[in-house]
Order: structure tokens, then C-alpha cells, then sequence
């Protein structure tokens, strides 16, 4: 919340300007810090037959929530960056390690680029991995520590950081080789339609974007920017809590969190932002 | 007592005297309303900053009472007249007495 007080020395009460919701998309730039520049408009990746050019759900919030990425001042899901940075040099677990111990201090960079390519095939396990699955991963056989739960804020907050330093790099996950088949199970759960509602994932976010849903405007869907800073619960929200949300609005029973299923479809949505900047963590209503 | 509260603090490095210059600030917090109730229908007792100032070389610039409605991790922006080089004292008021601070300090030229 922005709030502006006239001050003793100040010599004028400064009011930002109430910003109107126009047409969806927004013809905006987004730059972070004046320093990153980051992609929230190009061409749909080639699998995508529907769509041609895909866009950040930056692009469809209004002024005041897409200035508040802009700064990472402003930007309140940065506290959960932070929060993931003491725990990163942490040592939990009965091996006596932090993930510091394997993958250096964080500023020295050895995990850029590692969440634009996930979920990805994890070839030991045989399956496709969600970087929470990594880390839980990480954190149960390399630190004998206890696997956080999937939505529980340590995760979310590590995952968020994960995201920071990458942000401003392509989403650019496989979909094909091993992990094809989870792709597909993916796409198909996408255009299935569930629920007393009868929505597939795609009867709002592909046929309808840019559209009013009540009062609020339909993106596509992107998952580029999560996890995601939601104004409306004042937290930082993972994918699968957001699918979750979703799913239960078309009222249906949703799958679970963390569950094959919902690893299928957000490593399809993830590829259908394929080309965007990562994002995590943005600021959405 | 609230757990992970942190005050952040922007302020420009220098500035012309004379300038009006933007702060922000922030205050990871939880501001517990007093409102809600637990999962056993017991209140969740009152839990806010109550109070914060910010004085510019011992002058009170900003001096803002806030109440329970305000959300969590308060963030203020103001504007504020630069005369002369010093130290911006910012301080948040706990409801448990907790008092925490941060300072900034500006040049001129």
C-alpha cells in the first residue's frame, strides 16, 4: 500500500495518480531497477497452435500493481527472497551441511539459470521434477534434513529466490525426449474441461484473455513470473496453489498439490511461456 | 512479540540542498488485527506497529499513528526537503514495546 503524508518539511502533499484500467494488454515496458530488462511480450513458442504471441500477466494488471515490480523497493515479495537467503547459508539436517556447502554462496551465482529450464526430466528418479522436487530432494538425501512441505513458506520462499537470480533469462524447459510424454499428459489436462463449470484451463486463459471475468481481466495464464507477490492475500503464492485456486473456481474437485498431475500441467504451461523472462518473484492482484 | 521484523529504509545518497527528495520505507511485520480468531475460536491477540516518526538531524519530519486496519509489512512513502547534509532516524513502535530503528545518512552536492 502506498502511502503518501505531508510532511513538516515537505512543502507539498504529493497524490499519484489513480491509474484506469484501459484495454488489456497494457503497451508497456517492463525494466526492474532500471537495470533488468525483461521480455513480457513475444512470439508463442512453435508447439503453441493457438496463440500467437504470448504475454506476461504483468501485462494485463494495472499501473500501480506493475509499478510496484518495477523496484525491488517496492516489491513485497522480495521479503521472501531475503527470508530464503538466510536459509540458503543455513546448515540444517543431520549431514551438517547448507545448500551454500554444495552450490557456493549465492552471489556467486552457480544457480542462474538453473529455474528457467525447470520441470524438467530428472533421469535417477524417471520422472519430470518440479525445482521444488529438487530441493526437497536436495534437502532429504543430501542434507538429511526433513522435506519442507510443497507450499509451506520455506519452499515458497526458496523457490522465489531461485527465481530472482535468473530473472530477466528465458523460460525455456524441454518438452521433448523423456519428458514429452508428462508434456502431453499436460496439454491434455490444459483443454479438458472440469468442474459444475465445465472450464478447461483454455476456455479462459487462450479463448478469452484480454476479457472481463467479473471484475477482474483474464491474462493467459503465464506462469513465468511465480511465485507470485498476490496483492489479495499478501503473500507470496506457488504454482500449484494457483492452479488449485483455478480449478476450484470451475468447481471442481482439484487435484493435489505437488501431485503428478499438477507437475504435468505446469510443466506444460511453463513451455507455453517458453521465450518470456523469468519473473518470480512478481506482483499480481 | 512478532517474529522477522526488519525495517528497510531508501533514501538517495545525496541530494541539492534544497531538494525535495522520496523515502521509502518498509517493515516486514504482520500487523495482527485483534480481529480473528485462531482454529479454536479464541482471539488472536492485538499485534501491530503502532507508531512511526522520522526526525531529520533531531527535527520530526513525519509522526503517523497507525491503527489496526492497516495491512501487513507497512510500507511508507514521503517526500521531504533536504536543507543541509545529515541523518534521516527512522523508528517503528511495537504494541509488545519492541522499538526499532534504522538511519540514513545524505550529503550534499
Amino acid at each position: 500500500m502506498k502511502f503518501k503524508a505531508m510532511t513538516a518539511l515537505a512543502g507539498a502533499l504529493a497524490i499519484s495518480a489513480v491509474g484506469a484500467a484501459n484495454a488489456d494488454p497494457v503497451d508497456d515496458t517492463l525494466v526492474i531497477n532500471d537495470e533488468i530488462e525483461m521480455t513480457v511480450k513475444t512470439a508463442a513458442p512453435e508447439h503453441m497452435e493457438y496463440v500467437d504471441e504470448v504475454m506476461s500477466g504483468w501485462m494485463f494488471r494495472n499501473d500501480d500493481t506493475r509499478d510496484m515490480e518495477r523496484d525491488d523497493f517496492d516489491n513485497p515479495g522480495m521479503l521472501g527472497v531475503e527470508a530464503a537467503i538466510e536459509a540458503w547459508d543455513t546448515v540444517e539436517g543431520t549431514a551438517g551441511k547448507a545448500c551454500s556447502d554444495c552450490h557456493g554462496a549465492i552471489d556467486e551465482d552457480q544457480m542462474v539459470g538453473v529455474k528457467p529450464v525447470y520441470p524438467k526430466w530428472n533421469e535417477a528418479a524417471g520422472e519430470v521434477w518440479t525445482i521444488e522436487m529438487a530441493m526437497n530432494s536436495c534437502r532429504t538425501e543430501q542434507m538429511g534434513a526433513e522435506a519442507w512441505g510443497y507450499n509451506s513458506d520455506d519452499m515458497i520462499n526458496m523457490s522465489a529466490l531461485m527465481s530472482y537470480v535468473s530473472r530477466g533469462l528465458p523460460v525455456n524447459v524441454a518438452i521433448d525426449g523423456p519428458a514429452a510424454e508428462t508434456w502431453e499428459q499436460g496439454k491434455e489436462i490444459y483443454y479438458t474441461r472440469y468442474g459444475q463449470l465445465e472450464l478447461a484451463c483454455a476456455n479462459c486463459h487462450e479463448d478469452n484473455y484480454g476479457n472481463m471475468i467479473r471484475a477482474d481481466h483474464l491474462s493467459q495464464g503465464q506462469i513465468n513470473g511465480f511465485p507470485t507477490y498476490r496483492l489479495k492475500n499478501a503473500k507470496l503464492n506457488g504454482i500449484h496453489n494457483r492452479f488449485k485456486g483455478c480449478i476450484r473456481d470451475t468447481r471442481a474437485e482439484p487435484f493435489g498439490i505437488g501431485s503428478p498431475e499438477f507437475v504435468a500441467l505446469e510443466l506444460y504451461v511453463t513451455s507455453r511461456g517458453n521465450g518470456l523472462s523469468v519473473e518470480g518473484p512478481s506482483v499480481r492482484n | 512479540m512478532a517474529d522477522g521484523v526488519k525495517p528497510r529504509v531508501k533514501v538517495p545518497k545525496s541530494a541539492a540542498a534544497g531538494d525535495v527528495i522520496t523515502i521509502k520505507t518498509l517493515i516486514s511485520h504482520p500487523m495482527e488485527s485483534g480481529q480473528r480468531k485462531d482454529g479454536d475460536g479464541n482471539p488472536i491477540p492485538r499485534s501491530i506497529i503502532n507508531r512511526f516518526t522520522c526526525d531529520f538531524n533531531g527535527k520530526n519530519v513525519i509522526d503517523v499513528t497507525l491503527e489496526p486496519a492497516i495491512s501487513t509489512n507497512p510500507y511508507f512513502e514521503f517526500e521531504a526537503t533536504v536543507p543541509e547534509a545529515g541523518e534521516f532516524k527512522f523508528t517503528w513502535y511495537d504494541d509488545d514495546g519492541s522499538v526499532y530503528e534504522d538511519a540514513k545518512s545524505i550529503s550534499i552536492g
